[in-house]
């Protein structure tokens, strides 16, 4: 008679067979995923911030769209110019507008001040036509992924006559759009962040893997250098390492540069997750078990120990990567990181340095709050993945 | 306990052997050095059309030492600091690195371990208020801010302060003394003048660790108020808050003390950036400086003192957690 596998029903956790009662059997036979999805859609601010990042992401990769103008568009006429508000609606119908710029030049200072111009309306709408741009990411500097984009001129949303004034969040020294220069610099910030945190993330497991396999001296030797390394103050050691970052460097370099610098103190956390993974998981039973059966260690490695922590690398990798947006955020607006013309929030922020910039342009201090809506929306979307991580407990 | 904190003790030796390789390396990692660095600024200033013949280059180099091999240099410079307590000389700003370093990193100090107290003060009835009083309305107002607090980076809250005070005229918030201090020697009313510009780098500095802080006293108390001996105690008829304060709140000072380990090396990393924005007379600014000038002992020096700094820091985290806590002390054994 061939035998049946019976379900084991041991640890299913309380919460979830009261709610979903009726579809027991569903909890039973559902994998780990889809238990850990279960519990993860429960927290609500995690999911928001999925969203958030979500958009985030889809917006920064098709930056040249959703941007009304390109990152380089700048115009002579409108530096220093304050954010417009938008008016939706003209006379009671839909019809989005901004007023025009009337400004005036003080004869001594030559400091330009901006008023609004009730008289003339300058007209927004959507899918209009303007400069052409790159799709895919024009703006992060690799040379393989920039040949890929299609060109394009439709932008989502902008001023109806290609080139009229329109800055939503103001212009800065040069007359750059600052609006589009965020959504471009989006594209640099958001992704310097997943890729140092996959070099990290590298590293850690390749260290922390060896470091708990192994044990004895490496184990020895890799938790001190851990210790060393964390002892060490990050935005300091960051900045003499930034320093020996060469100037002269192409921003491809300069980008994989500041990333590697970054990772370079970041593995040691990782590390420390995976070790701690794997001296744990040494004595579970289903690897005693593996082991018994003589099943080649690799083979353990890869087959029952990774996919079972799995779930918890993906919640320390989502909750490191915060980190590491401060970090670039922190080492261009100091000026040691990344630099013009590369844009990215950080650099943009290099340019509210000093108090007079601040007292004549408070907006250009407005990228900080993408910087804070990312951070804040990785920490969430972390913790609640670091909830659901262990769906039977 | 004696055994113990001579074994922590000696273990810093080691720890600041491979820092100080760590630093030296970073240090020489820029393409060029500070004879470079200063040919360049003297070209750029254009001084009178001289040249400069590959000799004089030479002679300059030998003057600093800086022809040597890099293993050379290192020794050298380790054996200085070990032996004569000699940080080795500032090219840039042409004194001895030791004069820079004690004076600004007193002022990192004073303003790393203000902030640090600072941030217990706070953190600590925040986390127990917040773990008492759980799902309040308090408890969801100050995780909103903490949250807040740990995703802002702190020069960008300088920032905006620099803007508010600005606009709105009232206090300065940049540097740490008023004018008529600045330069004058120490003195009773230049320590209030001190005070009265600390607290704002203080709280600036104080805000992202708090955040950390609050999270952690406020699980570590949530794990404890629900154990059988607690409900024991309140059977017994304490009043609440004495029972709050003599069991669960000392198991829950445990794992808020061993972060003293990693709250100081972000106090003082933070410091860095902020007392740059502010423009304080600390470690930050002239370490930049001396970065970008590549005035590698001045670097050097101020990379290991603020290392030094947060690993007496761990140590009297460990101390601390050993006097606290017998089972640490007894397994060390």
């Amino acid at each position: 008679m061939a035998h049946r596998v019976i379900p084991f029903p041991k640890r299913v956790p309380a919460e979830v067979t009261a709610v979903e009662e009726t579809d027991a059997p569903k909890i039973l036979v559902a994998s780990q995923w889809r238990l850990m999805w279960w519990k993860f859609r429960k927290h609500r601010l995690a999911m928001m911030s999925l969203v958030i990042i979500f958009t985030f992401y889809f917006v920064a990769f098709f930056a040249g769209f959703f941007a009304p103008f390109t990152k380089e568009f700048y115009s002579k006429n409108y530096t220093q110019a304050p954010p417009q508000s938008v008016h939706l609606f003209d006379n009671g119908q839909f019809s989005p507008f901004v007023y025009a710029y009337k400004q005036k030049t003080d004869p001594m200072t030559y400091k330009r001040s901006y008023t609004e111009d009730k008289e003339k309306k300058i007209r927004l709408g959507f899918f209009v036509k303007g400069e052409e741009y790159q799709i895919g990411f024009g703006g992060i500097p690799v040379p393989v992924i920039n040949k890929l984009s299609v060109k394009w001129d439709v932008h989502f949303f902008g001023p109806v006559e290609t080139g009229a004034p329109f800055y939503f969040l103001g212009a800065d020294d040069t007359g750059h759009d600052l609006w589009s220069r965020m959504i471009y610099g989006a594209q640099i910030s958001l992704s310097i962040g997943l890729v140092g945190v996959f070099l990290s993330l590298g590293l850690g497991i390749l260290l922390g893997g060896i470091s708990g396999l192994i044990g004895g001296i490496v184990d020895n030797f890799i938790q001190r250098l851990i210790e060393v390394l964390r002892s060490i103050p990050d935005i300091p050691l960051w900045m003499a390492l930034a320093t020996a970052v060469p100037p002269r460097w192409s921003p491809v370099a300069v980008y994989f540069g500041i990333t590697i610098i970054l990772s370079l103190l970041g593995w040691t956390g990782m590390a420390r997750v995976v070790r701690g993974k794997f001296l744990s998981l040494r004595e579970e039973d289903f690897v005693v078990a593996a082991e018994l059966d003589s099943v080649p260690r690799m083979r353990i490695i890869t087959r029952h120990m990774i996919p079972s922590f799995m779930s918890h690398i993906i919640a320390s990798v989502t909750l490191a990567i915060p980190g590491m947006i401060l970090g670039e955020t922190a080492l261009s607006f100091l000026g040691l990181g990344l630099r013009k013309p590369v844009v990215s929030w950080g650099v943009m922020l290099h340019e509210a340095q000093n108090i007079p910039a601040i007292a004549n342009t408070p907006w250009l201090l407005i990228p900080g709050l993408a910087v804070v809506i990312t951070v804040l929306a990785f920490n969430f979307l972390g913790d609640g993945l670091r909830d659901a991580a262990d769906p039977y407990h | 306990m004696a055994k113990y904190i001579l074994k922590r003790l000696l273990l810093v030796i080691p720890t600041m052997y491979i820092i100080s390789i760590l630093v030296f390396v970073t240090i020489q990692l820029p393409p060029g050095d500070y004879v470079t660095v200063m040919l360049e600024n003297m070209r750029n200033q254009q001084t009178g059309g001289t040249t400069w013949t590959p000799e004089f280059e030479e002679a300059m180099r030998e003057r600093y030492g800086l022809n040597e091999p890099v293993y050379v240099q290192y020794y050298k410079w380790v054996e200085n600091i070990v032996v004569h307590g000699d940080f080795g000389y500032s090219f840039y700003y042409n004194v001895s690195s030791e004069q820079m370093i004690t004076d600004r990193m007193g002022m990192t100090l004073a303003v790393s371990l203000s902030s640090f107290v600072f941030t217990w003060m706070i953190a600590l009835p925040i986390g127990v208020l917040s773990a008492v009083r759980q799902y309040s309305f308090a408890d969801y107002f100050f995780s909103f801010i903490g949250f807040l607090g740990l995703a802002t980076p702190g020069f960008l809250i300088a920032l905006v302060l620099v803007f508010i005070s600005f606009k709105y005229g009232g206090i300065s918030v940049t540097g740490l003394f008023s004018d008529e201090y600045e330069q004058a020697p120490w003195s009773f009313a230049k320590v209030i003048d001190l005070l009265k510009h600390l607290w704002i780098p203080m709280i600036i500095i104080g805000v992202s660790g708090t955040a950390g802080l609050i999270r952690v006293m406020r699980a570590n108390l949530l794990d404890e108020l629900h154990k059988p001996y607690v409900e024991a105690a309140r059977a017994k008829g304490l009043p609440e808050w004495k029972l709050l304060i003599k069991y669960p709140l000392r198991q829950a000072m445990n794992p808020f003390v061993s972060t003293l380990g990693w709250v100081l090396p972000g106090l003082i990393a933070g410091e860095a950036i902020i007392s740059i924005v502010l423009n304080l007379p600390t470690s930050g600014p002239i370490l930049l400086q001396a970065l970008k000038q590549q005035d590698m002992f001045l670097a050097a020096g101020f990379l290991m003192l603020l290392s030094l700094l947060t690993i007496t820091g761990m140590l009297l985290s460990d101390i601390l957690l050993a006097w606290l806590d017998p089972r640490i002390r007894f397994e060390s054994k």
